[in-house]
């Protein structure tokens, strides 16, 4: 209980800090329900412009969606923040950081409060909800631990993401946008059946990162559709097996990142 | 205090237009030299443009081929290749997002700086974007481009009037662009920090401007609704119709002075909330 107090005692001071602005905070609050609705609509304007993209229809492709945007915004909600690294090693404040007693990363994860993001969660699960009425699936006990830890692994895979592309500003402190590419590059890439893009491209993504595995691969084992890229069903039960992949190459990139990190100097 | 304001002379009461061309161009060139000093954040730019470049076209392709006839929204497949990836190189000249200098400066109190230049805020901001997006159509506008003609095919303007109304509706598109960020930034006089109203604006510009589909994907009605009572498919959608001629000669150009009018209120509206915010301002910090 006291290693939690001094992380309480930050989280307070955060949110203190974030509703001092009260009108600008409600709008904040307003915009990140907005996020995760705006990404989902866009679903909804392509699938109505063509029935079938990829081979797949809307109902189908909602459960893509649907996983990915749980997943995306469980990491983006806990571990988010953590892009704002590159501003810390940059401004060298990283320093301030280190000195505490307590360990980096969970200080970087609630330098900003995360509880504004809670709503984008809420929409995020409304339309993996929506997924499972639209399509008519036949349930298995495996498919009901699926769909449960489909959305968590997707969480860990996307936290990776999220950590791994912050840990690149510990050697190139003016990386800038790239970490964006993989990190809502890669919530981009899973909101759509992987059949539409095109030969290296999708290797790169869904194989070489493991971005198949968050939620096209899940998504197909519970539709109970066969994969027209032709991997067997259960590569769907592989999700999990990926996430910890990730998070295990997340955790020694951050180690040897935090080690390597010279200060500015200033 | 009859007679007394906070005015400052001008620099050079004998040639006021040299003087002012002048000053301007300085505020330009060093608009232009402030992002020329982020090489690296050019390259790495550049690089998450061209992925969602791939993203973003793959998608509307595989939207396109399910479509009846082959169209999305009226556009054929070269089309919408050339709207995803001229779009993807647009994105930094217009420079949408990630604008907020004048919200920072207000809520620490540089702001007061600001108002003792003999140059109106508005006016000085201007020349630094408009120097800013000559750099980023210099860097960061042909890599997207280069890369989207290699892989896919991309179509070229058939008739001789698009090249300049092209170029035309792009600088429209710089001015409109800084009038909606100069607004929302200066949301900041009355609510202390615009960092909400800065996240409602990243978000609702990049679905309005046509940077996520093309806005023709919508509903008739509420395509026409959004160009004529908003300014923001102005920054994005207009010029890339413009180039992949979507629509015929007269429309194609009625679009463009649609964004003139649209680029003109903006700017006005920012110099009169400048003027607004100026009478009521109490300067923070200290």
């Amino acid at each position: 209980m006291d290693k939690a107090r001094p992380y309480g005692a930050l989280i307070a001071g955060r949110f203190r800090s974030a509703t001092a602005y009260r009108a600008s905070f409600a709008v904040e609050l307003i915009t990140n329900a907005g996020g995760t609705a705006v990404d989902v609509s866009t679903v909804f304007v392509l699938f109505h412009t063509a029935k079938v993209v990829g081979g797949f229809t809307l109902g189908e492709a909602l459960m893509m969606t649907g996983l990915t945007a749980s997943g995306f915004v469980l990491a983006d909600l806990t571990v988010g923040n953590v892009d704002q690294l590159k501003t810390y090693v940059r401004m060298g404040t990283l320093d301030a950081v280190l000195v505490r007693p307590l360990a980096v990363l969970p200080q970087l994860v609630i330098a900003d409060l995360p509880l504004r993001k809670l709503m984008r969660f809420v929409v995020g699960l409304a339309v993996l909800i929506v997924a499972i009425a639209a399509n008519d699936i036949t349930w298995t006990p495996g498919k009901v631990i699926l769909l449960v830890t489909a959305p968590l692994a997707g969480a860990v895979f996307f936290g990776s993401i999220f950590v791994l592309s912050a840990s690149l500003a510990f050697w190139w402190v003016e990386s800038g946008e790239v970490g964006a590419a993989f990190t809502y590059g890669g919530r981009d890439f899973t909101s759509y059946p992987i059949t539409v893009y095109g030969g290296w491209f999708r290797a790169i993504f869904a194989y070489g990162l493991g971005f198949g595995f968050v939620s096209y691969h899940p998504a197909l084992t519970l539709l109970g559709r066969a994969d027209p890229l032709g991997l067997p069903a259960w590569a769907g039960y592989l999700s999990p097996l990926v996430a910890l992949v990730a998070a295990g190459i997340a955790g020694l990139v951050w180690r040897t990142g935090v080690r390597h990190y010279r200060s500015t100097g200033s | 205090m009859d007679g007394l304001d906070a005015s400052v002379p001008t620099i050079s009461p004998y040639r006021p237009l040299s003087a002012s061309v002048a000053t301007f161009g300085a505020l330009m060139w060093s608009g232009f030299r402030r992002y020329a000093t982020y090489r690296q954040a050019t390259l790495a730019g550049s690089f998450t443009n061209i992925v969602f470049g791939f993203l973003r076209c793959y998608v509307l392709l595989a939207v396109a081929a399910g479509a009846a006839g082959g169209l999305a929204g009226g556009y054929d497949r070269r089309q919408l290749a050339t709207f995803v990836w001229v779009g993807q190189g647009l994105l930094n000249v217009v420079g949408i997002w990630g604008w907020n200098d004048l919200a920072e400066r207000i809520r620490t109190g540089d702001i007061a700086a600001d108002l003792l230049r003999p140059v109106p805020p508005v006016t000085a901001y201007l020349a630094a974007d408009l120097g800013r997006s000559g750099y980023q159509m210099l860097t960061r506008f042909a890599p997207p481009v280069i890369v989207g003609a290699l892989v896919f095919p991309l179509v070229a303007p058939s008739r001789w009037q698009t090249v300049p109304l092209f170029a035309a509706s792009v600088s429209l598109a710089v001015i409109g662009s800084f009038g909606c960020r100069y607004l929302v930034n200066a949301t900041a006089y009355w609510l202390g920090d615009a960092r909400g109203p800065l996240m409602f604006w990243t978000l609702g510009s990049g679905v309005l401007a046509g940077l996520f589909f093309p806005l023709r994907l919508l509903p008739e009605w509420l395509t026409i609704t959004l160009w004529v009572a908003t300014p923001i498919p102005g920054l994005l959608q207009t010029p890339l119709d413009v180039l992949v001629e979507r629509d015929g000669p007269a429309l194609q150009a009625g679009l463009v002075a649609l964004q003139a009018i649209w680029a003109v209120i903006m700017v006005a509206l920012a110099s009169l909330v400048q003027r607004r915010a100026e009478r009521k301002l109490v300067v923070q910090g200290g």
